[in-house]
């Protein structure tokens, strides 16, 4: 597979993990590194990567997954929208399994609630076509990588008209909440920032977050040579004692990102203070929807019963989220909380710390 | 981590999808509710059809159920599957296939051109295989109390020849073949589905496997027993059912990922969707476990086979405790364990 | 946080197109792209093309991994 594959070179991996290896070897402190996205959590497990690094580098994974921090209250929502008459829910698959207070949306599609995996928001525009009589809600989850995604699919169902199709929205944007990691009691040598986010935000994005920080940063694409390249590139800025942005995956990212999608994103949607599962409030971390497009605002459009939020007792996701605890540090883990009965979101996403951790150390 | 079946049955008070899946919940059903009421010999050795003597007879006897959806999907249907997959049953385990029982329940409002083409798909696999359906039954059910058809089958073999296969031959130096590639079936009936968009030439690998494994037990002399064990992986992957071999046999596993054979289509895909080919279902694939000094042999009578051109070596048994090993194509290790639930598409 | 595919562009019809990866296709979006054309790479996520990928770019990080891999003979 083009563009894929020549990354995947184990002959290259190896080379990158030896210049590693040397640039660690005169090193007697731990260096602790932060990948930020879930998406970079799973490459690094199913390539085996930490196998690859010296004993001092010490990889912490972020709150860079959506289904991670969504808000109990929020699969809630979904749930109690999905129980309307005439409703089809249109999620990706990520969110399925999440739980809620008492349910989750897989629970629920099996008592008979018409929920629908989606590959794309287009696909719920489809059926939105394809069902006039039906209300379709799509579950718009997701950072700056997908935001544009649902932008612009809101902007085509205006355009075309459409009255029977709404977003129920909780997307969040990442650089707040490095910053809010940053403040708090979090000790970090790097971060290896998000590619496909910085595809669209530009690597620009997070030079207010070097400069204020002082933190080494490298934007890391998701293949092998991608991901222990950027490793390499952190721990050489952390020797050379001058951080900056530096941007691995350059086929992929600019400075200045994708002004095309980012204009997308501010036609439709604006700042607001988020609500971030595990870690709480971050002023300006989510989106809404702008007030010319609250007839695609699920939240708006329908008035339905939620149940009260409750959190899993004794679950530590949040702490996890900001690498503060390690998944064996929580009381339920491998007890109450499995991949078969998950209690917090960590463990239910197949990118959450927690499952990766499950599934892969021994 | 693993092994925490019982305390996992206790939490829960209904069955679960995740409990049909094929992955951890499965086995644990399986392990801790009918294993233990039905215990006999036959039941308690859980292969994929039971060895029993009539009069002087070795014959083997399997039972399966067929709930997929939809129910025609790229490469076959629910009727295809159901003859190959109760024939598969018998021929790994060393039988020559020979009569089938079909049992039906319809869900009331099935159109009947559809049963016509599936029966008349089940018919022609049959002919095609060398099998007869001899038995059946049909019940129709109201409209929801079944998802438009249910097939169960039945079928009986006469055991071919002498050899042994359980999983107590394997050894540590065994080597593992597969027949060809991985993940058809499961990415075909996925790339299918409505909501996803996608468009493949991606065809279910369903096929009927009897020919192919006849052959290859014949490679092995009848002294000698080279082959040890014979398992077609479907749900859950060739990952379970490697998973399923270690467990059981307390020995290790190494799979080179660079010799699993996967097509490009479905490696596409499920860089697309996220999911894994190692854990999607196959319904045309036959795992064998072989004496090391043999496999070349075996893998060469494979190849001769239309159902086994693209066999490969993929890995072997080692010494160790019970569980499965992938070495990644950069060159690393990475563990392999059971799934609790099956995939879905994600976008992170 | 996000799986993105690079496919090839095969064919653009207004402001939808067709991609490729290993024979399976998919109609996406391109309203988030300037002037793309077929033929090229683009990052595919959740339907949408979000990125062009930068061939030379691309070449570039293949060459520093060449010139890693002789380092590291020498």
């Amino acid at each position: 597979m083009k563009y894929i594959d020549e990354y995947r070179n184990g002959e290259a991996v190896k080379a990158l993990a030896e210049k590693l290896r040397r640039a660690m070897s005169h090193e007697s402190r731990v260096t602790t590194l932060m990948e930020v996205c879930g998406t970079h959590t799973m490459a690094i497990a199913r390539f085996g990567i930490k196998e690859l690094l010296p004993k001092n580098i010490r990889l912490l994974s972020g709150p860079g997954c959506p289904v991670c921090v969504t808000p109990n209250g929020y699969i809630d929502h979904a749930i109690a929208l999905s129980r309307r008459d005439g409703t089809i829910i249109a999620t990706f698959g990520d969110m399925v399994r999440v739980p809620g207070s008492t349910a989750s949306l897989e629970k629920e599609k099996a008592d008979g609630r018409d929920i629908r995996i989606v590959y794309s928001p287009l696909d719920a525009i489809q059926m939105a076509r394809e069902n006039p009589a039906k209300e379709i809600i799509f579950l718009s989850i997701g950072f700056e990588t997908t935001i544009p995604a649902i932008a612009a699919a809101i902007l085509m169902a205006k355009k075309e008209g459409l009255k029977n199709l709404t977003f129920l929205t909780a997307n969040k944007v990442v650089p707040p909440a490095l910053e809010t990691l940053l403040q708090g009691d979090l000790k970090l040598n790097g971060f290896i920032l998000p590619g496909h986010v910085s595809t669209i935000i530009g690597g620009k994005a997070y030079i207010p977050i070097v400069e204020k920080y002082r933190i080494p940063c490298s934007v890391a694409g998701f293949e092998p040579t991608d991901i222990i390249g950027a490793i390499l590139d952190l721990v050489e800025q952390g020797l050379s004692g001058s951080p900056r942005l530096s941007v691995q995956y350059s086929r992929a990212v600019t400075m200045n990102g994708n002004k095309k999608a980012q204009d997308v994103i501010n036609e439709v949607f604006e700042p607001v203070d988020a609500e971030w599962r595990g870690i709480g409030a971050i002023p300006s971390s989510g989106l809404k929807l702008r007030s010319s497009f609250e007839g695609f605002d699920a939240a708006v459009k329908f008035d339905v019963d939620i149940e009260e939020t409750k959190e899993g007792k004794g679950c530590i996701c949040g702490l996890i989220l900001q690498g503060l605890k390690d998944p064996p540090d929580c009381p339920l883990f491998g007890k109450a909380c499995s991949p078969e009965t998950p209690v917090g979101a960590c463990m239910v996403s197949s990118e959450g710390t927690c499952a990766a951790w499950y599934k892969y150390e021994d | 981590m693993q092994n925490q079946g019982t305390e996992v049955l206790r939490h829960r008070d209904t069955v679960s999808l995740a409990h049909g899946s094929g992955g951890r919940l499965t086995h644990d059903l399986v392990r801790d509710l009918f294993a233990k009421y039905f215990n006999n010999e036959y039941l308690s050795t859980l292969s994929d059809s039971a060895e029993i003597k009539l009069s002087a007879l070795d014959i083997l006897f399997t039972t399966d159920s067929y709930v997929v959806k939809p129910l025609k999907f790229p490469g076959g249907d629910i009727g295809k599957l159901a003859v190959c997959g109760t024939i598969n049953d018998l021929a790994v385990m060393g039988a020559r296939p020979a009569y089938i029982s079909c049992s039906l329940i319809i869900e009331e409002g099935l159109e009947l051109t559809v049963l016509k083409d599936i029966i008349g798909s089940m018919s022609k696999t049959a002919d095609e295989a060398g099998v007869m359906i001899i038995t059946g039954d049909t019940k129709v059910v109201e409209k929801g109390a079944a998802d438009r058809l249910f097939i169960n089958t039945a079928g009986i073999g006469l055991k071919i020849g002498s050899a042994v296969l359980g999983m107590g031959r394997i050894e540590a130096g065994d080597k593992i073949l597969i027949n060809g590639c991985v993940g058809d079936h499961g990415m075909a009936v996925m790339a299918a589905r409505e909501g996803l968009g996608l468009s493949s030439n991606i065809k279910s690998d369903c096929s009927p496997l009897h020919k192919l494994i006849e052959a290859i037990l014949q490679t092995a002399s009848d002294e000698r027993q080279v082959v040890k064990f014979m398992r077609d992986p479907t749900r859950g992957g060739l990952a379970t059912t490697l998973c399923e071999i270690a467990e059981s046999t307390g020995y290790d596993i190494e799979i080179d990922e660079k010799a699993v054979p996967i097509s490009d289509s479905v490696k596409g895909i499920s860089e697309v969707l996220g999911i894994d080919p190692l854990y999607s279902a196959n319904e045309g694939k036959v795992v064998v476990v072989v004496s090391p000094d043999a496999a070349d042999s075996v893998l060469k009578k494979m190849r001769f086979n239309p159902l086994g051109k693209n066999a490969q070596i993929i890995g072997a048994i080692k010494k160790g405790h019970g569980r499965v090993h992938l070495k990644t194509v950069i060159g690393t290790s990475r563990r392999i364990t059971m799934l609790t639930s099956s995939q879905l598409p994600r976008i992170c | 946080m996000c799986l993105a595919v690079p496919m090839k562009l095969e064919s653009i019809d207004g402001d939808l197109g067709i991609v490729n990866i290993g024979g399976v296709k998919r109609k996406i979006g391109l309203m988030l792209l300037d002037k793309p054309a077929a033929g090229d790479y683009v990052l595919v996520h959740a339907g949408f093309a979000i990125q062009k990928i930068d061939e030379k770019e691309a070449k570039k990080t293949l060459e520093l991994l060449s010139a890693i891999m002789s380092e590291g003979t020498q």
